[in-house]
């Protein structure tokens, strides 16, 4: 059986890793990006990124000051079986978040929207959120943590399958046109497109597809897969690098999910994950050993599975 | 291609405060240190004195005239003693309403943030104040700017508006580097940034059609349909 103080150590000591290390994939991209840039602004700044990765994990201090608002993402084996149930596994995830608010410490973020009230530890109404899925014959709990910033960076549009691939780009265009300007988007960044679903449902699988895959991965769908490949093309060679100085770097990588749409639409959602990439995963086993890991894994055949089974 | 050693910037390393002539020779594009007080403030100090009318508890005037669009992560070692391990800057436009007033009342010759205002509120507010405005670079660079802060001097709103909103009052040495966006000159680094790059980026949406379904902000005004 996982215990419910498991689930609070590994949850706290997860919150500790995401905010401070830079995961690899993403390190290494800005690495390649920095040798690669020619413009003299964007090459100074994305020197100095690095440099502040090395400076986060050397100092044991946040990578950035603005800790967003962490979110998890909680995968729970079909066999698992959790001490208290999922109840217990809720007010861990949020004694975690208050406890790492003071200890790491992050930023007290989350307020209430009108009041502004703040407790003080980044736990509110539905804060932290907790999203879940599932997968079959397993019985082990996996916990993504991510940190992301949320004010720039995402936009959404009812599209319809008249406006078809040539409107995703446009839109796709358009999203850059807003955030990558100034660099209100953090770029580089991983951006995060979601097609497809409810109006809901696109905005939650692009920050998905920008927060869970990592630099590099492709969907496992071919068309899709060239699909995230030339967007990709189309941001890199839109001419901007980090802070919308004059560029090649802007971004990380392109990712791309997908669910089924109403047959009249096309809705689709963008997302920017920043180059200050908090996010790392832990899996806790039934007899409570715990494995760190920062390839979340979010996206199984299970997950995205068309079939009813 | 430029060569790896064009790639530096010119570098200023300025003490707090600074007179008109210390910050006449920065041009856009420059890279500035800071070393004395800077002080924080961001959508709390801002409703506190100009919505609300209320007076800091600390004097502003007596600080150095150097503020950042920001706040820190904050850890109580002890009770009224803090750490800032570190700091990022917030995004500046939502704040350039305030401008006018704030640089002129309280003598503010740095006003440091994230991205910048637009040349209009520079010529309009900055220029005739003697301010320019320094944006922190990359964004999320909290680490490097936290090694630049050597401890909080003072805190004021701390309980009314949080640890995110109080005003921090943070000793600072080597503190940037930030790039100069906003000169005594007026210009914008990023506006002029945006029409270099414009006519490329534009030319990516040759050949793509129209949406079917318009937005507001896309249609002349909100009588007409988004058909």
């Amino acid at each position: 059986m996982i215990r419910g103080t498991s689930i609070l150590d590994a949850a706290r000591e997860l919150n500790v890793r995401a905010a401070i290390d830079i995961p690899k994939d993403a390190y290494q991209k800005v690495e390649q990006l920095s040798r690669q840039e020619t413009n003299r602004l964007s090459s100074y700044v994305l020197g100095k990124i690095l440099e502040n990765y090395d400076a986060a994990t050397k100092d044991r201090v946040a990578m950035c000051a603005d800790t967003g608002l962490p979110r998890y993402y909680v995968k729970i084996g079909n066999d698992a079986v959790i001490e208290g149930g999922m109840v217990q596994l809720e007010k861990a995830l949020r004694q975690a978040t208050a406890d790492t608010t003071v200890s790491i410490p992050l930023r007290p973020n989350r307020v209430h929207p009108f009041t502004r009230k703040d407790n003080n530890n980044n736990v509110g109404m539905h804060a932290p959120t907790v999203d879940y899925s599932f997968e079959p014959d397993v019985d082990w709990v996996d916990i993504t943590v991510t940190h992301k910033g949320g004010l720039f960076g995402g936009d959404y549009r009812m599209l319809f399958p008249a406006d078809g691939i040539p409107g995703l780009k446009r839109f796709f265009l358009d999203s850059l046109a807003e955030f990558l300007r100034r660099g209100m988007a953090c770029q580089p960044a991983t951006i995060g497109v979601g097609v497809g679903g409810t109006k809901d449902m696109c905005v939650r699988l692009a920050k998905e597809a920008a927060c869970l895959r990592i630099v590099g991965d492709r969907n496992p769908d071919p068309e899709i897969a060239k699909l995230e490949e030339e967007l990709a093309e189309i941001g890199t060679s839109a001419g901007f690098g980090p802070m919308g100085f004059q560029g090649n770097s802007a971004v990380l990588d392109v990712h791309i999910e997908v669910a089924y749409a109403h047959t009249g639409g096309m809705p689709v959602g963008i997302q920017q994950f920043c180059y200050a990439q908090r996010r790392k995963t832990v899996r806790i086993f039934p007899d409570n050993s715990i494995e760190y890991r920062e390839d979340p894994r979010w996206f199984t055949p299970y997950y995205r599975r068309e079939t009813i089974e | 291609m430029e060569s790896k050693d064009q790639k530096m910037l010119r570098e200023f390393n300025l003490t707090l405060p600074v007179s008109a002539s210390d910050i006449a020779p920065l041009k856009v594009g420059d890279a500035v240190f800071l070393n004395g007080l800077v002080f924080t403030g961001r959508e709390g100090l801002y409703d506190m004195i100009f919505e609300k009318k209320k007076e800091p508890p600390i004097d502003i005037r007596t600080l150095g005239g150097a503020t950042i669009n920001a706040s820190p992560t904050v850890r109580e070692t002890e009770p009224g003693v803090y750490h800032v391990p570190s700091i990022t800057g917030t995004a500046s436009f939502r704040f350039a309403k305030y401008m006018s007033e704030f640089l002129k009342r309280y003598k503010i010759r740095f006003l440091i943030g994230k991205g910048g205002m637009s040349s209009e509120v520079y010529k309009t507010c900055f220029q005739p104040n003697g301010a320019v405005y320094l944006t922190t670079i990359g964004y999320g660079m909290g680490a490097v700017y936290g090694r630049g802060i050597l401890g909080v001097k003072d805190v004021a709103w701390k309980e009314e508006l949080g640890l995110a909103q109080a005003m921090w009052v943070l000793e600072v040495e080597n503190f940037g580097p930030f790039i100069v966006e906003c000169d005594t000159q007026g210009a914008s680094l990023f506006e002029q940034v945006n029409d270099e790059i414009n006519d490329k980026f534009l030319r990516l949406y040759e050949d793509l059609p129209k949406f079917a379904m318009k937005r507001m902000g896309e249609i002349g005004s909100a009588k007409e349909e988004i058909m």
